[in-house]
């Protein structure tokens, strides 16, 4: 039973500020996934958490409890390093006892405890090597180990799959989403992968450049999100943006050369002409002819199997992605804008507009 | 996959090793056989004549109490400096691994020592602990310690163990650092997030993960001891008073130089020798198979 909450976090090294407060409330049992590109602070903001930076201002609360001026041992955390950080002299057992030890713990229920998570890990057999010895999704279950025989209120993840391979990753992925649920730990999750925040988080929080850009469930941060940032970065192949500004009475969206499309759910605020950007995802662009249809000239086409990635250009010479369903060859695609799955953002801001 | 690189020809690659080999033969391996060949013979007091006796050179040495004696003194002299210099120069590497940002000034000033001839540091270290007028020297006597390494032996034996620790502390020191440095910070980190306070990171983690540089020290810092003193105890103590800072490599200059037995200091010089490949030996041998992290 754990709660994190964070109040208006702000940290600077030096003169540059990187992060411009977070506020962040995690309940109980909840994975949370911090997901931006590099560099924007999510290892800062998780580092804040775990004790191993001080924030310059603002709160850490754990379980209702101040614990921002606490030293890592008093916050009952426990982290994951993208690089493992074993203990590189200790076996894998003194590895993952070495919390324990610290805590004073009896022997017989320290090798209880190791013993009933390397169970689960599936790493028993691997106990008294030493992790020079592992490979790295072993390393990865070792890890994931000394975090959870501590029993902590907090499970805090820095990228800890990015050294796997693609496919032990996914592996992974999965495994950590099974355990988090069967301990049911508070958790908080640092990635640069969208794939593996959508399918991890209970909740995301999608970062950029030091603030948090959008906080919602992964569904929701995929079909509204919240500003071109957002959209542009969860979502594979990104999403489209056309330039365009609002006419119609606000009703329809007016492209540079003149084509109109109307929304379908109804007109946004603003005054007639305000400049806008639309954003469509590849795949609801659908291939067709007819009144309002793009021709596409093809640039370049990548299978993926059951699906293909084109990349054309309007006639206007604005780069445009489209996914289609099976296969595709072709020098023209022609293309028409579904309505329904138009995404509308004040050109000048970024923000999302929602019909009035 | 290894690349051999490859010389025509034994000509080019003889030449090549020449100078190197010149000088291990005419520094090295010349001067050792002439001690082994000097160790079996025995000369008579004016140098005229010259007998082969075996190893009877060899028999005196090992009997005689003032060559014991200086064995003892060695032990104890090499130990002191070993841990003397080990532990300061962990605990200076410590400190300035803690403050990265000034850590360049730190390094240079710690590896001035180093650079010092033995001469010189001698003489800096008599102006600070000669009874009448060194700095600690006055200090310690006013304080009421009856302070006069010429007169006591044991003030005699701390006196060269400090001056000779202290130049060895910034090789030590720079090793340290290192070793220290290669250590990742979240290694540390996930130590303290596991409940660790810093003396107990320090003791379970830092420790045991510098044990490979700490051990290479103490065989570099022992071999250091016991054969590369010789210039701050002849400068500060010539292994007095009476024979209480004689080591072995000092006695090997006193007999051989001094005293003009040749056969005897011969003998002495291949037992250290000896001890001194056993030494290198030892280290190269552990250093292979020792722990690499
Ligand atoms: N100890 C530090 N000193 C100075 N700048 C730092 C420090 N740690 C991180 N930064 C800077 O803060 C920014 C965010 O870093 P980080 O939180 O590691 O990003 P992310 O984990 O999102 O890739 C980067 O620009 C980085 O250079
Ligand atoms: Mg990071």
């Amino acid at each position: 039973m754990a709660t994190l909450s964070l109040r208006d976090v702000k940290k600077s090294f030096n003169a540059t500020q990187v992060l411009h407060g977070i506020d962040l409330e995690v309940n109980d049992g909840e994975l949370v996934v911090i997901v931006g590109a590099s560099g924007c602070g999510k290892s800062t903001l998780l580092r804040i958490v775990a004790g191993l930076e001080t924030p310059t201002s603002g709160q850490v609360v754990i379980n209702g409890r101040d614990v921002t001026g606490l030293e890592p041992a008093d916050r009952d955390i426990a982290m994951v390093f993208q690089n493992y950080a074993l203990y590189p002299h200790m076996t894998v057992f003194g590895n993952m006892a070495y919390g324990l030890k610290i805590r004073g713990m009896a022997r017989d229920e320290i090798a209880r405890r190791v013993q009933a998570a390397a169970e689960i890990l599936g790493i028993g057999p691997l106990l008294d090597r030493k992790p020079k010895q592992l490979s790295g999704g072993q390393r990865q279950r070792v890890a994931m180990g000394r975090a959870i025989v501590r029993e902590p209120a907090l499970f805090l993840f820095d990228e800890p799959l990015s050294n796997l391979d693609a496919k032990l990753r996914v592996q992974m992925r999965a495994e950590i989403r099974r355990l988090q649920r069967r301990l049911g730990v508070t958790s908080l999750f640092v990635t640069h992968d969208q794939v593996e925040a959508m399918t991890l988080g209970d909740r995301l929080v999608v970062m950029n450049a030091g603030r948090p850009a959008q906080v919602a469930p992964p569904m929701e941060i995929f079909s509204r999100p919240a500003d071109t940032y957002v959209a542009g970065f969860i979502g594979s192949p990104a999403m489209n943006f056309i330039p365009a500004s609002l006419d119609q009475g606000n009703g329809s969206a007016r492209l540079p050369d003149g084509t109109l499309i109307p929304f379908a759910d109804g007109p946004r605020p603003g005054t007639a002409g305000t400049p806008i950007t639309l954003g469509l995802r590849p795949e609801h662009l659908e291939p067709g002819d007819g009144p309002g249809s793009i021709p596409l000239a093809v640039e370049l086409i990548e299978p993926l199997g059951s699906e293909t990635v084109v990349h054309g250009r309007t006639p206007a010479g604005m780069a445009v992605t489209a996914r289609l369903n099976g296969a595709f060859s072709g020098e023209r695609l022609p293309v028409r804008i579904a309505p329904a799955h138009l995404h509308v953002f004040d050109a000048d801001t970024g923000r999302r507009l929602d019909p009035a | 996959m290894q690349r051999k690189v490859i010389f025509r020809g034994r000509i080019l690659p003889i030449a090549l090793l020449l100078p190197q080999l010149a000088i291990t033969f005419v520094f090295f391996f010349w001067p050792a056989g002439r001690a082994i060949y000097q160790s079996l013979l025995r000369e008579d007091a004016f140098g005229l004549s010259q007998e082969f006796v075996g190893l009877e050179n060899f028999q005196d040495v090992l009997s005689d109490p003032n060559w014991v004696n200086a064995a003892l003194n060695s032990v104890v002299f090499s130990g002191c400096v070993a841990g003397l210099a080990l532990g300061i120069a962990l605990f200076l590497a410590v400190q300035a691994d803690k403050s990265l940002r000034g850590v360049t000034v730190y390094r240079s000033l710690l590896i001035w020592p180093y650079a010092v001839a033995p001469a010189v540091s001698a003489v800096l270290w008599l102006f600070l602990f000669q009874p009448q007028v060194g700095l600690i020297g006055r200090w310690l006597n006013a304080a009421g310690v009856a302070w006069d390494y010429r007169l006591n032996g044991t003030h005699a034996m701390i006196l060269i163990v400090i001056a000779a620790a202290w130049k060895q502390v910034a090789y030590n020191f720079i090793f340290f650092l290192a070793g220290l440095q290669s250590i990742p910070a979240s290694v540390l980190e996930a130590a303290a997030i596991d409940g660790a306070r810093p003396a107990r990171r320090f003791w379970s983690i830092i420790f045991p993960l510098l044990s490979p540089t700490t051990f290479f020290l103490l065989i570099v810092n022992l071999t250091y001891a016991f054969f590369e003193t010789f210039g701050i105890i002849h400068a500060l103590t010539s292994g007095g008073p009476g024979q209480a800072t004689e080591t072995l490599i000092y006695k090997v200059y006193v007999d051989g130089v001094q005293n003009l037995n040749l056969g005897l200091s011969s003998a002495q010089s291949v037992i250290l020798m000896v001890l001194v490949i056993a030494l290198t030996a030892f280290q190269f041998r552990a250093v292979e198979k020792k722990v690499h992290y």
